[in-house]
């Protein structure tokens, strides 16, 4: 009977979604396992935090003062950019994307199964994370939200084999898809052929297209190129740019899906510059 | 009472088995991992048949589906299926002395590796290499450990039999 009734939830959930509900529910027994098992990382991280000098601290907050400054000139200039590139798009007859807002999620160190790429976070539906939500870092895309439960969510990187993403060559605009190999410092770019205009030190960047991932954030810088004779296809792999094994800090990112109207509406631009500008 | 105490300790033993399950290993030894959910269920089905029966089993193997973001129901179904086969056996297996013993856990734990290996690859094709079989040796290599130290747990305190 039991057999059956497993049967029965494997088939009832490969079909469809209704088993969500049940899976949430267990869900509130089983998060409090995952924050367990995450405490004496969290306890060994705030011990060595703890235990720092004054003198470490001191230069670490120079540090990052500095980086701020860079970066807030850096985004003076952003602004204007921005603008520009809305005018620009307004010429062309064409919508602009943006406007995205980010939620930080932490990484409980856990550990589902060894030969899948799947992280979990502690935020959950109780912050609004849906799945299918693209997650970055400070460097780049790490990967999509796989399933949002109350308390936690789980993280499929772009690394695991079972995830494609839409790319596009930054230099010249080339559109293609990164399979994730299952090793964690490698994509696969499988569909571009021999002659294809892309070689190593490439930037790969979203393409935008499928609709999870927002446009342009970095993806992976191209590493390899080599084309076999006879083969209609090239081997071409990519390094990720986001830290996906070294960081513990994550963003989900909500995008604001509302194309920005054309130039001759400006007011109506107003509320797409109060959600966070994040890129 | 001890009724009562018994089932705790059956509880707290098996959240101790889900954190082991889930533990933040280096990669090159995560794969190593064998799968503790199912070495202690093995023995309980095997100390108390009476307290533990297939629906222990199933509902375990639910909230293992959950823990590990699996398909629900594949959990469930391999373990319902090693719990009942042990539980046809369990007067047997307890006669055997431990190398015995450990050659069964050996095909417990290959059949359940085995359902989740099929079901995983009617998902999807899945490219799964070698290492995908190494819980099973290392769950094997760690029974003994398991089984001494459950039955210390057990009779620290009675459990009833």
């Amino acid at each position: 009977m039991a057999v059956i009734a497993s049967i029965a939830l494997l088939v009832a959930e490969h079909r469809s979604q209704q088993l969500d509900f049940l899976r949430a529910t267990l869900s509130f027994f089983i998060d409090p396992i995952k924050y367990l098992v995450d405490l004496p990382t969290v306890m060994v991280e705030q011990a060595s935090e703890s235990i720092s000098s004054y003198a470490t601290l001191k230069k670490d907050n120079e540090r990052l003062r500095e980086d701020q400054l860079i970066h807030q000139t850096q985004l003076l200039k952003f602004e204007a950019l921005e603008k520009e590139n809305i005018r620009l798009r307004a010429l062309l007859e064409n919508s602009f994307k943006l406007g995205e807002q980010v939620l930080i999620a932490e990484l409980l160190s856990v550990n589902m199964a060894p030969y899948e790429h799947i992280v979990v976070v502690n935020k959950g539906t109780r912050f609004g994370v849906h799945s299918q939500q693209p997650v970055l870092d400070a460097n780049g895309v790490v990967g999509q939200v796989f399933r949002a439960l109350p308390l936690s969510s789980e993280i499929m990187l772009i690394t695991d084999p079972n995830h494609a993403i839409p790319v596009q060559v930054n230099r010249n605009g080339l559109l293609t898809i990164a399979v994730g190999s299952g090793q964690i410092n490698r994509l696969i770019l499988p569909f571009l052929p021999s002659n294809a205009d892309i070689r190593p030190g490439d930037l790969l960047i979203t393409s935008g297209l499928g609709g999870t991932f927002p446009q342009g954030y970095p993806v992976a810088v191209v590493d390899e190129f080599t084309s076999e004779l006879n083969k209609p296809f090239a081997n071409i792999t990519a390094t990720p740019k986001a830290k996906l094994d070294r960081n513990r800090e994550l963003m989900i990112v909500w995008s604001n899906s509302t194309p920005v109207p054309l130039i001759s509406k400006p007011p109506v631009t107003e509320p797409a510059s109060k959600a966070t500008p994040h890129e | 009472m001890s009724n009562y105490y018994g089932f705790g300790k059956i509880i707290l033993s098996m959240i101790l088995a889900m954190c082991l399950r889930i533990a933040p290993l280096p990669p090159e030894l995560s794969v190593f991992n064998p799968d503790w959910v199912l070495l202690v269920l093995i023995y309980w089905s095997l100390a108390v048949p009476e307290r533990v029966g297939i629906f222990h089993a199933w509902g375990f193997g639910l909230l293992t589906d959950v823990l590990t973001g699996r398909l629900f129901g594949q959990y469930a179904l391999a373990y319902s299926l090693v719990i009942y086969i042990c539980l046809k056996l369990h007067k047997r297996l307890r006669q055997f002395p431990i190398l015995q013993q450990g050659l069964f856990i050996f095909f417990c734990l290959l059949l359940s590796q085995l359902l989740l290996f099929l079901i995983k690859n009617l998902q999807h094709p899945a490219q799964l290499h070698g290492t995908f079989w190494l819980p099973v040796f290392t769950g094997t290599l760690f029974w003994p450990m398991v089984y001494t130290a459950m039955r210390f747990v057990r009779l620290s305190r009675r459990i009833k039999e």
